[in-house]
């Protein structure tokens, strides 16, 4: 193999696909075999089973569809927050020497440790699961935000200036169009993290989601439809972000040209 | 009259983790008249893209002043447009939108933007790439861009800091020729800093040499060749005798830079 040597499309698609391909093989050999017990570990045909189950009986498309209520509107009013925020902190110097060393600190706060004071505080209600994704997702996108805004081009910046551009100008039409590709992709980079995050919200404290059939089906030690939330959880995770690539191909046409 | 004033300016850049300030630009006058093409020469590392964007207002002088149409410069702005050796387009707006880009800051009408933009894709010769990004251009055409751009505003000076150093040889005559036809039709005054000899000549009313680290303005140069000018005239007598003299200019200071290096 030749280092960065491209590849053709069809070749990349059937690389990608046969390692799902044996992904699935080796559990199943692992399982089918007798190799591991079925008490830890489902096989992929109990798995299924396991996820029809859920989907007819359980009504498993509700819980569901509160993971990814819950996901979208903590991560949503994290980045109403957080974009601003960071776009300001990456423009003014001033902001972001006022701002920046308490939002890293923050950074740092790991969101499921907040879980137990957001109860006291929010209850366990939604408010709590939207809480959580709001704290784990923020501070990273601030943070991310100001770098990338801090990170244009100077020469650019210089030319608008020269072409008589004033701050707000140099602000609205250069910096911000500048790093929108690079919000979006980091939008996209702490959707992933957020996913994470709302599933630890629901092990604690819930009476629906994703997360809350995780933790009863361990009490049942029905290991399949555990695998299959994972599962599920991963296939959202690839829609959202074939979902967010195409957004921003379209909105970005000039930064992939 | 003096369009622009260069009165005793200097630069001296601080010293950086306790080394010594860098000269950059020794106290230096000069004068440059309405209309008229001047082109500062020098080798690398002489100051002289330090002048052009002090002039800009990207850069304070540390001594002296800088005068345009009798007001002093303290920052930058419209009336002096910048084209950078780097490619400054920017590249989420198409090529018409960039050539707009500084009438759009002034608050301009959509509808007379779009009009001064299309007389200038026509005069840069980039009328079908109107709605083309940045990146979709070759260097030359995004460069032809740049200079539509700052002329699209009507500065009352075009600045340019070696426009064509990162073109090819043929391309780089070609965007020569571009220029000096838009000169000779719309008489601009035009300060042109570069470190080719021939280009120097070929564009220029005026060459300012200018020596090797710390900077200073070393010969000034008239050149009297007949406009408009084609670019056979790279090969006359005259030409030929202004660049012979030039090379020996430029060939003390640059074995003094590499020298100093």
């Amino acid at each position: 193999m030749k280092p960065l040597a491209p590849i053709s499309s069809t070749a990349r698609v059937v690389l990608g696909i046969s390692f799902f391909v044996l992904f699935v093989a080796a559990w199943s050999y692992a399982t089918f075999g007798g190799f591991v017990s079925k008490t830890f570990l489902a096989n992929p045909w109990i798995m299924l089973q396991d996820g029809w189950f859920l989907l007819v009986k359980q009504g498993f498309l509700h819980d569901i569809g509160m993971t990814i209520w819950r996901v979208l509107g903590g991560f949503v009013l994290a980045a109403l927050l957080a974009v601003p925020i960071g776009i300001l902190m990456g423009a003014y110097k001033p902001i972001e020497a006022f701002l920046e060393p308490f939002v890293s600190f923050a950074r740092y706060l790991p969101a499921s440790a907040f879980i137990p004071l957001l109860i006291l505080w929010a209850g366990i209600g939604e408010l709590q699961k939207l809480l959580v994704i709001f704290i784990g997702s923020v501070f990273q996108l601030i943070l991310m935000v100001a770098v990338s805004v801090g990170s244009v081009r100077r020469d650019l910046v210089e030319a608008s200036l020269t072409l008589g551009a004033r701050d707000a100008g140099v602000l609205k039409r250069v910096l911000i169009p500048s790093s929108a590709p690079e919000i979006a992709e980091i939008l996209r980079l702490v959707l992933g993290w957020a996913w994470t995050y709302v599933i630890v919200a629901e092990l604690i404290g819930s009476s629906s989601g994703i997360g809350h059939m995780i933790i009863d089906s361990q009490a049942l030690l029905a290991t399949g439809q555990i695998i299959f939330g994972i599962i599920v959880i991963g296939i959202i995770g690839l829609i959202s972000d074939y979902a967010f690539k195409a957004a921003n191909r379209r909105l970005f046409p000039w930064s992939i040209i | 009259m003096s369009k622009l004033v260069i009165d005793n300016v200097s630069r001296i850049f601080p010293a950086v983790r306790g080394g010594t300030p860098t000269r950059a630009l020794e106290p230096t006058n000069l004068s440059v008249a309405d209309n008229d093409f001047v082109t500062i020469l020098g080798p690398s590392g002489c100051g002289k893209s330090t002048l052009l964007r002090m002039i800009a207002g990207l850069d304070r002088p540390t001594t002296g002043r800088i005068m345009l149409d009798g007001k002093a410069i303290t920052g930058p702005g419209a009336d002096r447009g910048m084209v950078f050796q780097s490619y400054t387009l920017f590249p989420w707006l198409t090529v018409s939108e960039n050539i707009s880009f500084g009438l759009r800051e002034r608050g301009i009408s959509q509808r007379e933007r779009n009009d001064i933009a299309r007389q200038w894709l026509e005069k840069v010769g980039l009328t079908s790439f109107a709605n083309h990004f940045p990146k979709q251009l070759s260097g030359g055409m995004q460069q032809r861009t740049a200079i539509a751009r700052a002329l699209a505003n009507d500065p009352k000076i075009l600045l340019l800091d070696e426009p064509f150093g990162a073109l090819d040889n043929q391309t780089r005559a070609l965007m020569q020729e571009l220029l000096l036809g838009i000169w000779e039709r719309e008489r601009k005054t035009v300060i042109f800093v570069t470190h080719d000899i021939e280009e120097a000549i070929f564009l220029a009313s005026r060459v300012v040499v200018m020596s090797a680290r710390p900077g200073r303005i070393k010969a000034d140069i008239p050149v009297d060749l007949p406009h408009p000018r084609h670019y056979t005239i790279k090969t006359s007598p005259a030409f030929s005798d202004l660049k012979a003299r030039l090379t020996e200019e430029i060939r003390v200071e640059a074995v003094l830079a590499a020298e100093a290096h």
